[in-house]
């Protein structure tokens, strides 16, 4: 989308670029102008690249060695851990990865919401955003089922009995998922045939993201739109790669003391068991990033319902942008936005915490008030918001000077480099 | 300089709530002791762990499998590195039954540096069958498969006393306060001076469930040493890298008037 026409400068790149325009693709990934201002939430989209990169390489190498046969499956990953020349570093950095990779994209969608990425023009990089993290979801829980550990077992099995909650045909789904009468070796081998898949469909789906993403570029901390390219912004290459790079090198630091130094501490102990389908665990609970929705499933007492809640927790993200009703995009000039926001962080967090505690007493209580409240903050309190709010004045630009005193820090800061600049 | 301190909030407030949200149930407080292969640098001590395979072999290995266990591993780096010859004579202490030879005929040899750990019982119905109803778990991961690892293996074996007063036990059930439920179906293992170590230490029952348990742990974890090597590492070239790519960011941004 760069607004001149890129010639390469060699006889060769000319022809080979009239053919396939390779070479303008890369100029236009370099030169793609980006807003000066963004700050380093910003820097998740690249991280996140990262991660799916590292869980299909790492994913690549241990399918060579894994078998998948419920009778072989645990053996072939303690044969991993132990013979395999670093079998233990690609599990362990398998494993830790999709918890990072979690951790990640929960920054980088609520980034979005606080922002309000998801506004107009974005809707569609939204949409495909959602999309690619349910995809996440679907691989990550059939991923924890491959080792056929107690957890995965009783996971698989939990998961796959919410969909007898349909009527009429429930049984009979669930039954086909199974490819028999309970969780067993036919379950297994489709979950690790679609653990290997889905990483490619979500691969495809990340190149429309960012392809939607470099329509009408990015969005930025104060969420106006601003003139590309303009003193407002600067080339992809090398402002923002050495940027992304800087966070990807802090993101890696804190994955490398997972993966060397607290390889199990996201996992349950009860996975380095067996699967055994005549034991059933105390507590079954699913991985710490799907903890929220399965709060949400449990807080609803008839279990069709309770299904219905946990989907429409993710799907109403998907009519976010229309739900929003405010015009303007960041937080930072909505005050009362702001303070909502905060508390839906809150909210997640606690869902999240009573997700991992037994379902009764208080727990329940709690989850089911916060699972109430989650549904509020985007059906009820976003509208109400859009209309009611009063917002403080937008900047004109990034970098011109702020007209009627907004409280952007961000422009203010910058206002001062400014000044030092001309003296 | 503002950036650099949400960064560090992310990081922060991130293990925070990956951790709270992993140490949901509560546990009762185990029995402190120190372990060498825990930290930055966290190694094995070999002689606790060769004293742990001799408690092993001499009283769990009775009841309890180690299936995933060679006996080279015996011999391997980073383990109880006993030396070629001395795991060649541990593993020729056992005996395998393989084959077919030749003639169709499986035979009784005696077991090899290539051989899986022997296992007490030839399946879990016959395992059950002799320990009450009870099967005694397979140890080779044992210390990754319960919550508090190796703090809860060495609390269990010392965990073991007369039941409070209320408390009823069935025949063959005993009271280990460290237990979950509080009863176990495995009697207490250890008592001061069961076993005489090879190397002259006096076997107390502390001891031994020390011996034990890091000897467990490293079954579990058997490239544990590496991996800390490894990391630390990894970790320090990360580290070096971030900085230079920060100055060199520095540098890059200082062309534009806005700050990073």
């Amino acid at each position: 989308m760069s607004d001149h026409e890129y010639t390469p400068s060699s006889k060769f790149g000319k022809w080979f670029n009239d053919r396939l325009p390779l070479l303008t693709l890369a100029n236009h990934l370099t030169d793609y102008p980006t807003p000066k201002n963004l700050n380093y939430w910003w820097t998740f989209g690249g991280i996140l690249t990262f991660c799916l990169i590292t869980q299909i390489v790492t994913g690549l190498v241990l399918a060579m060695h894994y078998i998948a046969h419920a009778d072989m499956a645990f053996s072939s990953v303690e044969h991993i851990m132990r013979d395999v020349n670093y079998g233990w570093l690609l599990r362990y950095v398998h494993a830790n990865g999709a918890s990072m990779f979690f951790l990640a994209v929960y920054i980088h969608i609520f980034r979005s919401l606080f922002y309000g990425s998801y506004k107009s023009p974005r809707e569609i990089i939204w949409i495909l955003g959602i999309i690619i993290y349910l995809l996440m979801m679907a691989a990550a829980f059939m991923g924890y089922v491959l080792p056929w550990g107690q957890m995965s077992f009783w996971g698989a099995t939990v998961i796959t009995n919410l969909f007898s909650a349909i009527p009429l045909v429930g049984e009979s789904i669930t039954t086909w998922l199974w490819g028999g009468y309970s969780v067993d070796n036919p379950t297994l081998t489709r979950f690790f045939t679609l653990h290997y898949l889905i990483p490619f469909l979500i691969l495809g789906l990340v190149v429309l993201h960012i392809w939607a993403l470099h329509v009408p570029g990015n969005n930025n901390p104060v969420g106006i739109d601003i003139k590309k390219p303009s003193k407002d912004t600067v080339p992809f290459h090398p402002y923002i790669v050495i940027k992304d790079a800087f966070a990807l090198l802090m993101f890696c630091i804190v994955f490398a003391l997972f993966v060397f130094y607290q390889p199990n501490i996201l996992g349950h102990a009860d996975n380095y068991i067996e699967a055994d389908p005549l034991v059933t665990p105390a507590h079954i609970v699913p991985e710490w990033y799907l903890l929220p929705f399965y709060a949400i499933l449990r807080s609803v007492p008839d279990k069709l319902m309770g299904v219905v809640a946990m989907l429409s927790a993710i799907l109403i993200l998907a009519a976010l942008p229309w739900l929003d009703t405010s015009k303007v995009r960041s937080a930072v000039f909505r005050p009362l936005f702001r303070q909502f926001y905060w508390i839906l962080v809150a909210d997640v967090l606690i869902l999240g915490y009573v997700g991992a505690m037994p379902a009764e007493g208080l727990y329940l209580l709690i989850a089911r008030v916060a699972t109430a409240y989650y549904f509020a903050h985007f059906l009820i309190i976003l509208p109400v918001l859009g209309w009611k709010e009063k917002t403080t004045p937008l900047p004109l630009s990034i970098t011109e000077p702020v007209l009627g005193g907004s409280p952007n820090l961000a422009a203010a800061r910058s206002d001062e480099k400014i000044e030092k600049t001309i003296k | 300089m503002s950036k650099l301190k949400n960064i560090l909030f992310v990081l922060i407030f991130s293990i925070i709530v990956l951790n709270s949200s992993n140490s949901a149930e509560k546990s009762p407080r185990f029995l402190e002791t120190k372990w060498t292969f825990k930290g930055l640098f966290g190694k094995f001590d070999r002689a606790s762990l060769q004293r742990g395979y001799q408690v092993y072999t001499e009283v769990c290995a009775s009841c309890h499998s180690m299936k995933y266990l060679t006996y080279r591993n015996l011999a391997e780096k980073g383990g109880p590195e006993f030396s070629e010859v001395e795991a060649k004579a541990i593993a020729a202490s056992f005996e395998v039954t393989d084959g077919p030879d030749s003639t169709g005929e499986m035979f009784v040899r005696p077991a090899k540096l290539s051989d899986k750990f022997v296992m007490p019982y030839a399946n879990e119905q016959e395992a059950k069958a002799a320990n009450g109803g009870a099967y005694p778990p397979d140890m080779s991961v044992l210390v990754k498969a319960r919550k508090g690892g190796a703090d809860y293996i060495y609390s269990l074996l010392l965990g073991y006393s007369e039941p409070p007063e209320g408390v009823e036990l069935d025949d063959g059930v005993y009271y280990n306060k460290y237990m979950y439920g509080n009863k176990i179906k495995m009697p207490a293992p250890l008592s001061d001076d069961l076993i005489e170590y090879t190397d002259g230490t006096k076997a107390t029952a502390e001891q031994m469930s020390k011996d034990v348990t890091n000897f467990l742990m490293w079954s579990a974890e058997p490239h544990l040493e590496q991996r800390h090597k490894t990391g630390f590492r990894v970790i320090a070239y990360l580290i070096i890298l971030t900085v230079l790519v920060y100055f060199t960011m520095k540098k890059i941004w200082s062309r534009v008037e806005s700050k990073v």
